[in-house]
């Protein structure tokens, strides 16, 4: 484990939770790879940054105190300028604990669903699923034993029952399965190694489009 | 920790003989092995004395020879001071019938008991189980002999957390001429549990196919559960229990297991190629159809029956479980079709199932067998065999089948309707190796069980 992933898995103890953008930092850290984001603590430096960006972002409050960020009103989708960027920055200035906002680049594909939590029975678990209603409605979940090698994690993925949509239902741009299956073993490699220092991980949603699988949201809990 | 002693034991020991109540468990202990098994007893009661004109001991260290397993149906109590006794021994292993552990709220009787064991790397089955059943070396399952049915001999190893479980499991494969080659009552499982006991069953030369009933792993026990699981080169058919809210709450009352969340269960066994079942009857079609043929290649299988009917169920049976039933080319129907009788050739059906009506003859249903089973794209046959079809009326017709079975190393399963009448066609496939069931959806799921997983 990179002392990096370690000093901030120890400065967010006392939270209780990491946020998103050290959380994602750990991530990729870990060989996973997230959406493009910036944490933003000054307005004024959206406009340094602007040309860096690809529009539409979303943004997000980083808050000690929120956790559940669309909850508390902490997001703002569908941002296509600098200057709607601003705005949202200043709308969301005014909640509680605010440390800036993340401004995360809006990718489109198929959302996934990938978890990690403790079980008292077989101790680190890992998930993955299809997102939305797949998982909601339908409970249509893998769950496995960290760690998994890359083939253990394919055949997860291939016992999804919704496995069609990954494989290009009605024209979608199909899923690379060998690039996901890479991700959720590297993913469960991750968990399996962080051990004892977490109680669950929530990567919600992992956005699916051929090769890329990109981490639009990241949630660990200590 | 080592099982062989206390599984095939040359020397016992039964504690708690009682000189005043004949129908004390370990007084049926003693009687059921002293006249039916082959291993050495010795009595201990501490009052010492004789029973049944044998001397009681009244201690372990009186006896004089090497004792490869306790057997101890005393009060909970005085145990951790007997299995002390029994390591300062020199004592193999014990077997521990005795209650009143962690389902009667004494987890700290059990703790003791476990950590003794640890310390010392004795093993000890139970407490609170029936303990082992081996023949012919041993029998702990305290009921007397003209109420236990006892099991043929065979190559399915059990092991089950319930008692009553294990007794019933026992009476249906004696049923159904399912043989056995050990049984374990694991209980309250505080030494020995289902891991060891898959470990056990998967060096054991007299166990093909290991069958475990189980309600709950204790703590991060399922991890190594899985990794045992993974090493185990023999066939596993798991059932568990304690799926529900309720059923959980009734597992913590029973033997101190925790349930778990059935969901992670279930998704993580999918992960591995063990067999889950979810019913009695679909543990011992898998258990079964497993020590005949093992894990194999199953995309598709072919039906042959003498019923439309009993084909169509049979077919939705399949389709309901993920295996190919595929239509023949129409090149090897026709093929078909002109190899058999000639009366059946305008009403029989010659694709996937095969149809050959009641006015079949058994020549028909021999060579059509042959046929499918020559065929590259036929992974294994279910016979939908109706005795009572006219020209159905050779009693080697099972023989002939076993004889294809062979030559072409694919599973044949047959259905056969149940009626004393037909005992001759049933034991006939039995005899030579076909397993037979009794309703088609469990020939289905007989399939099922034997498919490997990819």
């Amino acid at each position: 484990m990179k002392k990096r992933c370690l000093d901030i898995l120890e400065q967010s103890k006392s939270r209780g939770w990491v946020l998103e953008p050290e959380a994602k930092e750990i991530m990729k850290l870990n060989g996973l790879h997230t959406c493009r984001n910036w944490w933003i603590k000054d307005a004024a430096d959206i406009a340094a940054l602007k040309k860096q960006f690809t529009y539409p972002v979303v943004a997000k409050v980083i808050s000690p105190l929120i956790m559940h960020k669309t909850e508390k009103g902490g997001v703002i989708k569908n941002l296509n300028s600098a200057d709607e960027l601003t705005a949202a920055f200043k709308k969301l200035s005014s909640l509680e604990g605010f440390e800036g906002i993340l401004v995360d680049e809006m990718i489109s594909g198929l959302e996934i669903i990938a978890g990690a939590q403790d079980d008292p029975q077989f101790g680190k678990v890992v998930m993955i699923g299809i997102g939305g209603t797949s998982v909601e409605i339908y409970r249509d979940v893998a769950i496995r034993l960290a760690p998994l090698t890359e083939n253990e994690a394919l055949r997860a993925i291939e016992s999804l029952r919704g496995l069609d949509l990954l494989t290009g239902y009605r024209g979608a741009v199909p899923v690379d399965l060998k690039a996901l299956a890479g991700f959720f073993s590297r993913f469960s490699k991750l968990v399996f190694n962080l051990g004892e220092r977490f109680k669950s991980i929530d990567l919600n949603p992992v956005m699916c489009r051929g090769e890329k699988i990109l981490i639009a949201d990241a949630r660990i809990l200590l | 920790m080592n099982l062989k002693k206390i599984i095939e034991p040359r020397s016992m020991a039964i504690f708690g003989i009682s000189m005043t109540n004949p129908e004390h468990p370990a007084n049926i202990i003693y009687s059921k092995n002293k006249y039916h098994y082959q291993t050495k007893i010795y009595c201990i009661n501490p009052s010492g004395g004789t029973f049944r004109g044998e001397k009681v001991y009244t201690g372990i260290k009186e006896i004089r020879e090497h004792i490869d397993v306790a057997v101890l149906v005393i009060r909970s109590d005085l145990i951790p001071a007997i299995l002390l006794e029994c390591i300062d021994a020199g004592v193999s292993g014990a077997i521990i019938i005795s209650g009143g552990f962690s389902e009667a709220g004494r987890h700290d009787l059990q703790e003791e008991i476990r950590q003794i064991c640890l310390e010392h790397d004795f093993p000890v089955i139970g407490p609170n189980g029936l303990g082992v059943f081996s023949s012919p070396f041993i029998n702990t399952l305290f009921f007397q002999d003209e109420r236990f049915v006892k099991p043929l001999e065979g190559v399915i190893g059990l092991a089950s957390q319930s008692g009553g479980i294990l007794v019933d499991l026992m009476i249906r494969f004696t049923q159904e001429q399912v043989g056995l080659s050990r049984a374990l009552s694991i209980g309250n499982k505080a030494v020995i549990d289902e891991v060891d006991a898959l470990r056990f069953f998967n060096s054991d030369p007299r166990t093909k196919v290991i069958g475990i009933y189980f309600e709950g792993f204790t703590p991060l026990r399922g991890r190594d559960f899985i990794a045992e699981l993974k090493k185990t080169r023999k066939p596993v058919v798991l059932f568990k229990a304690g799926k529900t809210p309720s059923s959980m709450k009734a597992i913590s009352s029973h033997t101190a297991a925790i349930a778990g969340d059935y969901f992670v269960f279930n998704e993580i066994i999918k992960g591995t190629d063990a067999v889950e079942v979810t019913t009695e009857p679909d543990f011992l079609s898998a258990c079964e159809a497993l020590s005949y043929y093992g894990l194999r290649k199953l995309d598709s299988v072919a039906i042959l029956t003498l019923s439309g009917g009993h084909g169509v169920i049979a077919s939705d049976y399949f389709h309901q479980l993920g295996i190919d039933v595929v239509p023949f080319p129409d090149p090897d129907s026709r093929e078909l079709r002109d190899m058999l009788s000639v009366n059946i050739q305008e009403i029989a059906s010659f694709s996937n199932p095969v149809d050959l009506t009641g006015s079949a003859s058994d020549e028909d249903f021999i060579q059509s067998a042959k046929y499918i089973l020559q065929r590259d794209y036929v992974d294994g046959l279910l016979v939908l065999y109706l005795p009572f079809i006219p020209k159905m009326t050779s009693s080697s017709l099972p023989w002939r089948l076993a004889r294809l079975r062979s030559e072409y190393d694919k599973p044949i399963i047959a259905y056969v309707p149940y009626i004393p009448k037909f005992g001759v066609f049933i034991e006939g496939f039995e005899a030579h190796g076909i397993p037979v069931t009794h309703s088609i959806e469990s020939a289905a799921k007989m399939f099922k069980a034997i498919k490997r997983k990819k």
